[in-house]
């Protein structure tokens, strides 16, 4: 895949002449891969698009009806040796585009951890990726820097070459996370977490904003991306600790109401359980958790019942512990239905009254492994 | 902006109250005052001149395929002036806030100017017009005298124009959704959009697309039950193949898109969970499902299209096609494709990357028999004798316009390339492209090629040079500017901007949409200018160009029957072939022939079905009972109605014939 830089400088004078092609000039290595997958693409597709426009032109003067000169076949309409040439021209291109998607898509796959901080610069073995969490909001972005504790709103700072691992969520409709100088998009949306990998290699200050249409404030649901080198990310972190604003849970559900054009904010502290609570769709504590309702759906599902009783079922379930529910039920010697069968277990035998009357139980989080069949 | 409250309901009048008619809105006041002054002009003209009559025995009752075909042509070209409209407000705004304006469109009025703009151009400008051009031409070509199911052919047009109506209403009655032309959810439940405009827009699309199922059934019927005989599959003209597909695809796809909304709806209005973000709900089953039907909708689209050009390439250029054979295959291989590339309108979505390699390629692999097409097009001009009638302008135009937009359509295929494309105006550019650059011109290459067979007479060319030369220079200036703001990183949708950095690029684009107007505007010259001069360019041989498929035997307009005896078929250009042998016309021993007659059931059923709508939208459900029950009742008397076909006598035949015979002499003798 080496072509010449001279043919690929050539033939993107044209596009970079413009100063703020930011897509096809970007600042980010994932960005600029990309911008050159789009450079060689069209360079691949030129080979067809080029001899047929230029054939369309010639032909259509050639054989004109007033050029009395040029050839007429009217009854000619078939030539094998032609009709090879057409299917396998193109045929050929585009299994070297394919080759090409197939390789380019695996490399620069969103999820997967960067391998390499720039051209000439391959990635440190132990090197841990900042994690910065990505909430879109009607319509604002905020952005939760875990191990720093701190958190922004409609604005985001990393350092230079250093790896970024964006965990990417919405608080509200479908949304899509896009700063084109650092790399391509990935959606936001409600009660899940999509990922994307990124490194930015020059300092400065780049536009992010939604991609994706979310309502009446769309327009304005941009944000400025710092990238700085450390010294200037402390500064920033430190800045943002000096706000002295906590974000939990009550500032989160304030902040989350609709607002147009937000300013610029900052939150000295997290709660951790925050982006938890925000993925599961229970940042409001009278909310069942997402993750909760599937526990109880996977034991056979409460319906309406679920949601009634979403203080029994609050905190049973969570990521590092599946089976809280079952330990919890089994402390409580409560038998279920599937204990004899090996259909799965059913709430209506579960008693209620039982769980609740420890209340403040905290699940056991040592026992992940019980079997929901084996269970006795 | 006072919103107005859709949460009332009242018994009688559903969410209907005063509140809702938008006449605060000074855009929407001016606009429904234009609309009230020319609707009125409209209507009292028609009184006038007392044509009441004559459009509703003559048309609006017609079963007539090509009556049909040419309402169809007629909505289409209503709501392309509707849906311009919106272009050129959006391209207004943008211009103006681009510049450091304010502009003078609020974001939830500008929302639903771009939702209506997408939703109209697809399906009540695009849609008609190809099923217009399939109803017009299809049957002639195959030597058939009407469609298999002509009843159905009506009724499935008013279904299209209820839709239409129900869109059109929105506009001074509450509001139309701001969801985007394909309501994504969540954004489009209830939770996020709680007025009736989404409402409007799922039984709009409902409505008219119960039309374009049935009139999709209805024409694979008829091309597989009713070609002339000696018409082997491989003697079609190539404009019936893709005829063919392209209603095996709406057979196949449009029940998906039905069955999304109607999952929509039970969201809305019984608080179902499908997609929504919480209770199990999951939008992104939506957008997978939207984008199975929509990507093949696309090739809906352009397929009739690839066969307008095929045939008007082959005529112009006094030359056979090149490669039927192959154009055969590569339609075939684009139908069943079509199905296996939904996924590239969302690789950002966040499929892994096999799953996102695996459909770029496929998108890719289209376009290797949409350029062999392109290269069968190239090799029957070659060592052709090209006139340059208006319908070729339109061709050339596609040719070099269209490989442009395949070229960037290809790049968003491959998915790292469309993480930072999706969803700019580089997308937006690239669609604009091939729609504009294909269908568009397709259609008005396919209108000023078969308008002569259709009325009898020929459009003036040099309108019809203006109006090419002003869509292909809009276009053009309209859509290269977006190419570049698409790579500056600018999103679709915006109304508002900061900083003044695009400022040319939007102004540039706002020209170009200038000249599309001065295009639409010249076309509407060349109508009126041609009727005026009719006489002048009368066409009384009915065969104009120089045809080679079967439409171009009968005369122009074509006698109610089409073919007093049906052709037989012996060759692909079966009219060239017939002209070769010195095909000699029948003069006697006509026989009668079996026709539908006209009725008044489909124009009735589709206004009963378009007041149920109407209720429905409003949560008027006294009114939506008493519609619905009427409407299947009126449906079900209709079945009972034997009066429906009668044998047209061969004096009445001989007649028509004598007459063109006459005219074919006189055409002779004046030579």
């Amino acid at each position: 895949m080496r072509i010449p830089k001279s043919a690929l400088l050539l033939a993107a004078a044209p596009l970079l002449s413009g100063c703020n092609l930011v897509v096809m000039n970007p600042s980010g290595d994932v960005a600029s891969q990309q911008a050159q997958l789009i450079i060689y693409s069209t360079i691949l597709m030129l080979i067809v698009v080029l001899p047929v426009m230029a054939l369309t032109i010639i032909f259509a003067i050639k054989y004109r009806s007033s050029n009395e000169k040029a050839e007429y076949k009217p009854d000619w309409n078939h030539s094998t040796s032609l009709e090879i040439v057409i299917w396998t021209v193109p045929m050929a291109i585009i299994m070297c585009l394919a080759g090409l998607t197939w390789v380019a898509t695996h490399r620069l796959e969103p999820y997967a951890p960067l391998q390499r901080i720039s051209g000439d610069k391959m990635i440190e073995e132990d090197h841990e990726p900042l994690v910065v969490q990505v909430v879109a909001m009607d319509w604002k972005w905020l952005f939760i820097y875990p191990e720093q504790g701190v958190a922004a709103v409609n604005e985001l700072a990393a350092p230079v070459d250093r790896p970024i691992k964006f965990e990417i969520t919405s608080s509200t409709v479908m949304n899509s996370f896009f700063v084109p100088a650092l790399a391509g998009q990935i959606y936001a949306m409600a009660g899940m977490q999509t990922e994307l990998n990124a490194v930015i290699n020059e300092e400065g200050v780049y536009d992010g904003f939604s991609a994706n249409y979310s309502g009446a404030g769309f327009s304005h649901m941009r944000f400025k991306f710092h990238g700085v080198d450390e010294a200037g990310f402390e500064d920033w972190v430190e800045k943002a600790r000096e706000n002295e604003q906590p974000l939990d849970r009550t500032a989160f559900l304030k902040l989350d109401e609709p607002s147009i054009a937000n300013p610029v904010a900052y939150y000295s502290s997290v709660d951790p359980e925050l982006w938890n609570a925000v993925i599961n769709l229970c940042v409001d504590s009278n909310d069942l958790c997402q993750n909760d309702m599937m526990m109880v759906d996977a034991l056979g599902g409460g319906g309406l019942e679920g949601i009634h009783l979403r203080d029994v079922f609050a905190g049973i379930c969570s990521a590092g512990n599946p089976s809280g529910m079952l330990s919890r039920i089994r402390e409580n010697r409560v038998t279920a239905r599937a204990d004899e069968s090996e259909g799965p277990l059913s709430l209506s035998g579960i008693d209620i009254a039982g769980i609740l009357k420890r209340p403040g139980d905290t699940p056991d989080l040592a026992d992940g492994n019980v079997n929901l069949n084996t269970d006795k | 902006m006072a919103a107005a409250d859709y949460s009332r309901w009242d018994p009688l009048f559903g969410k209907l109250s005063w509140d809702i008619f938008p006449f605060h809105e000074p855009v929407v006041l001016v606009t429904f005052i234009g609309v009230v002054v020319g609707g009125l002009a409209v209507l009292g003209t028609l009184t006038y001149f007392r044509l009441w009559g004559y459009l509703w025995k003559e048309w609006f009752t017609s079963i007539d395929h090509k009556k049909i075909g040419i309402m169809y042509m007629v909505l289409a070209l209503i709501m392309l002036v509707r849906g311009f409209a919106d272009a050129l407000l959006m391209r207004v705004q943008q211009a103006w806030t681009a510049s450091g304006g304010d502009g003078y469109l609020v974001p939830h009025h500008y929302d639903q100017i771009f939702t209506a703009h997408g939703m109209i151009m697809i399906f009540f400008v695009a849609m008609p017009f190809v099923t217009g051009l399939m109803n017009f031409v299809m049957p002639l070509q195959i030597g058939a005298r009407d469609v298999a199911f002509p009843f159905l052919n009506n009724f499935s047009f008013w279904m299209t124009v209820s839709g239409a109506v129900l869109v059109m209403i929105s506009l001074f009655v509450g509001e139309f959704s701001t969801a985007g032309w394909l309501a994504y959810p969540p954004l489009s439940g209830i939770q996020f959009s709680p007025s009736v405009g989404v409402d409007y827009y799922i039984w709009a699309l409902q409505i008219a697309g119960i039309g374009t199922t049935l009139s999709g059934i209805n024409l694979v019927v008829t091309i597989v039950k009713m070609r002339a005989p000696g018409m082997t599959y491989m003697k079609m003209p190539v404009f019936c193949w893709t005829a063919l597909c392209t209603n095996i695809l709406i057979v196949a796809t449009f029940p998906i898109l039905t069955a999304t909304l109607v999952l929509l709806s039970l969201d809305r209005y019984l608080g179902m969970h499908f997609f929504t973000n919480e209770l199990g709900g999951n939008p992104m089953m939506y957008v997978n499902l939207i984008w199975i039907w929509g990507h093949p909708e696309v090739y809906i689209l352009i397929l009739p299209i690839f066969g307008v050009f095929s045939e008007i390439v082959s005529t112009f250029s006094g030359k056979r096609l090149f490669g039927y054979t192959s154009m055969v295959y590569a339609t075939a291989v684009i139908t069943i494709l079509s199905y296996i590339v939904w996924l590239h309108h969302f690789f950002t979505m966040g499929a892994g990357a096999n799953v996102n390699s695996f459909f770029g390629i496929t998108t890719m692999v289209i376009s290797i028999p949409t350029g062999a097409k392109m290269f069968n097009w190239l090799f029957t001009i070659y060592k052709g004798r090209i006139k340059f009638e208006v319908p070729m302008y339109w061709t050339l135009g596609f040719m070099l316009t269209f490989v442009i937009g395949g070229m960037t359509g290809v790049m968003l295929a491959v998915p790292p390339a469309d993480y930072v494309l999706h969803n700019s105006l580089f997308l937006i550019a690239h669609f604009h492209n091939v729609i504009i650059g294909g269908v568009v011109f397709g259609v008005f290459a396919a209108m000023t090629y078969w308008f002569p067979k259709a009325f009898g007479f020929r459009l003036a060319p040099f309108w019809g040079k203006v109006s090419f030369w002003c869509w292909l220079i809009g276009f053009y200036l309209a859509f290269m500017p977006l190419y570049v703001l698409g790579l500056m990183g600018v999103t679709r949708r915006l109304s508002q901007f900061e900083g003044t950095a695009y400022s040319i690029y939007f102004v540039v684009a706002l020209i170009g949409a200038l000249f599309v107007a001065a295009g639409i505007a010249a076309f509407l010259i060349q109508i009126v200018v041609s009727v005026r001069n009719r006489e002048a360019l009368r066409d009384t041989t009915g065969d104009p160009w120089n045809g080679r498929t079967l439409e171009w035997s009968t005369s122009s307009p074509p006698p109610y029957y089409n073919f007093a005896f049906t052709p037989r078929v012996h060759d692909i250009d079966s009219w060239w072939q017939m002209k070769q042998a010195g095909y000699e016309r029948p003069f006697d021993r006509f026989e009668p022939i079996h026709m539908p007659r006209y009725t008044s059931t489909g124009i009735i059923l589709a206004g009963i079905i378009t007041v149920l709508g109407f209720a429905l939208i409003w949560h008027i459900w006294w009114l939506a009972a008493v519609t619905f029950v009427v409407a299947i009742a009126y449906a079900i008397d209709h079945t009972f109605n034997y009066d429906r076909d009668y044998y047209v006598q061969p004096d009445e035949v001989a007649g028509i014939e004598a007459e063109r015979t006459k005219l074919l002499a006189a055409e002779a003798a004046s030579k």
